[in-house]
């Protein structure tokens, strides 16, 4: 039911892990539908995320699709890596069963979420910078 | 690579005795048993044999058995035709959260057209109480469906009980007891039993055939209308190499019965020990001793089935697991669900079943392999924190 690709990602996941002086992080999904995936990346000060990690409980679908997301936003811009779709996930997984085609918006929204933390903690950081 | 089959209670493997003992059935006596002549004659006794050695199998005698096409058509022949014919005595049916799907979404089909049907809770377990089923009958009640043994969980239910009870009150019990025939004994006469639902490939039988027993003096209608076949009871020219198959494995199946679950009980009882003792938080899922011999199934706990299957599968270990990626739909199982799991402890079950052949080679293979999978997705685990 899965593609080799997809098989690759699970047995071998990219990126797997907490990473070091993660400047922002990402948690959807919960645990009654059976995902949760955690994202972590470390945004440099030119704005490009130099590492990412994450973290995932589901599926293979849910590993595949988190795996190749991390893989997707590595060294891009975190402008770029909003643009991330869900569907150019599932295309550069060589496809999905259409059952497990949320996992691919989950690790969409993952991506987004750890950005929109990013952008939260730079905005606090600047905030308290300028009080000082 | 090494490959284990645990997931027996999914199917069994054909032995080649049964296959052997049908081969002639698909090629040189090929007759229709409603055919007069010889080649019909000789299929038409082969299907009296069989029929005869399931019922033999299970205390019954050889009129009491319908065959049908698997244990859904036994289920939905066994309930809709008693909601049917019955429906002038009342319209009330009992039954458990924890049944199949053929008995479950045969119940709800039934609600639809104007039944009423109790679904028993059931405890930590899986289990219900013969208290239960006594507090849940009402004077419209017709029917009492309850499975012999679960087929995720392996819990036995307390069907002598249950049977005696429904005896007693002149209601008619009815048991999907897929997973039981063949590896626990059953004597529908001794245990009270109206009606049985089997099915041959999960005893090493064929698939696509399985049977009906109903007690002499019960009408039940046929589901399927167009011939005489099944005196009556069920149309369309029998699966003759199919039946065939079905009373040769049965018999075998109930040949050294006893030891052969014995043996299975160990390596079963292996696996439920040695599980937690290498894998920490981890749950047993089922009763620890009203259970089928040859079922084990724990939950793992912050990871999930399916990847765990993945897993197992790309070392050889073929298992189940009654998560949602595994059912085709976003809730787990409901009979982990309906047993008080959380949603999140019920989508890392996973079911090994054995069958006779199983080895305790395979089942240390296993306790290797397994420890090592739930290691890995453990370290992949946003809700790990060991």
């Amino acid at each position: 039911m899965y593609t080799e690709k997809v098989l690759d990602h699970f047995q071998h996941p990219r990126n797997m892990g907490e990473i070091e002086g993660y400047n922002g992080m990402g948690m959807v999904g919960n645990a009654k539908c059976g995902d949760i995936m955690q994202m972590f990346i470390r945004v440099n000060d030119e704005g490009i995320i130099e590492d990412v990690g994450f973290k995932t409980f589901g599926c293979g679908a849910a590993v595949a699709t988190s795996s190749m997301a991390t893989e997707m936003i590595k060294g891009k811009s975190v402008d770029e890596a909003l643009q991330l779709s869900n569907a150019a996930v599932v295309e550069a997984l060589e496809g999905l069963p259409p059952v497990k085609i949320h996992c691919s918006v989950l690790a969409e929204e993952a991506v987004k979420a750890a950005v929109e933390d990013y952008r939260k903690r730079m905005a606090e950081k600047k905030e308290s910078e300028n009080k000082d | 690579m090494k490959r284990v089959y645990l997931d027996n209670a999914a199917t069994t493997k054909l032995i080649p005795e049964v296959l052997e003992a049908m081969m002639p059935y698909m090629t040189e006596i090929y007759g229709n048993p409603s055919s007069p002549h010889y080649f019909g004659q000789q299929s038409g006794m082969a299907v009296d044999k069989a029929r005869q050695q399931v019922a033999d199998a299970i205390g019954a005698e050889a009129g009491e058995i319908i065959f049908t096409s698997g244990g859904s058509e036994a289920d939905n022949t066994a309930i809709r035709g008693i909601a049917e014919r019955y429906a002038k005595k009342g319209k009330h049916i009992i039954t458990t959260a924890v049944e199949h799907h053929a008995v479950l979404h045969t119940c709800q089909y039934l609600e639809k057209h104007g039944y009423e049907v109790t679904y028993l809770p059931v405890d930590e377990y899986g289990l219900v109480t013969v208290d239960q089923v006594r507090e849940a009958i009402r004077p419209d009640t017709i029917l009492v469906t309850i499975m012999f043994a679960n087929n995720e969980v392996g819990t036995i239910m307390p069907i002598p009980e249950i049977g005696a009870l429904c005896r007693e009150k002149g209601i008619f019990f009815h048991t999907d007891a897929v997973q039981a025939v063949g590896h626990v004994r059953i004597d529908v006469k001794e245990m009270n039993i109206d009606m049985l639902s089997m099915s041959a490939h999960k005893f090493h039988g064929p698939k696509g055939i399985g049977a009906l027993y109903v007690r002499k003096g019960i009408i039940v209608p046929p589901l399927i209308y167009g011939g005489a076949q099944e005196r009556n009871r069920r149309a369309g020219t029998e699966n003759v190499p199919g039946i065939v198959g079905m009373g040769r494995a049965i018999e075998l199946a109930c040949e050294n019965l006893d030891e052969k679950a014995a043996k299975m009980m160990l390596l079963r009882d292996k696996l439920i020990r040695e599980i937690p003792a290498r894998i920490p938080e981890v749950k047993l899922n089922g009763h620890p001793t009203k259970r089928l011999p040859n079922n084990v199934n724990y939950s793992i706990k912050y990871i999930e089935g399916e990847s765990i299957l993945l897993m197992l599968d790309l070392n050889g270990i073929a298992a189940s697991s009654g998560s949602a990626c595994t059912s085709g739909s976003l809730d787990p199982s409901h009979v982990l669900l309906a047993m008080g799991l959380t949603h999140e402890v019920a989508h890392g079950s996973v079911r090994m079943t054995l069958c006779d052949e199983t080895t305790e080679e395979d089942i240390d293979y296993v306790l290797e392999v397994l420890p090592k999978v739930a290691e890995r997705l453990r370290k992949m685990s946003p809700l790990y924190h060991g």
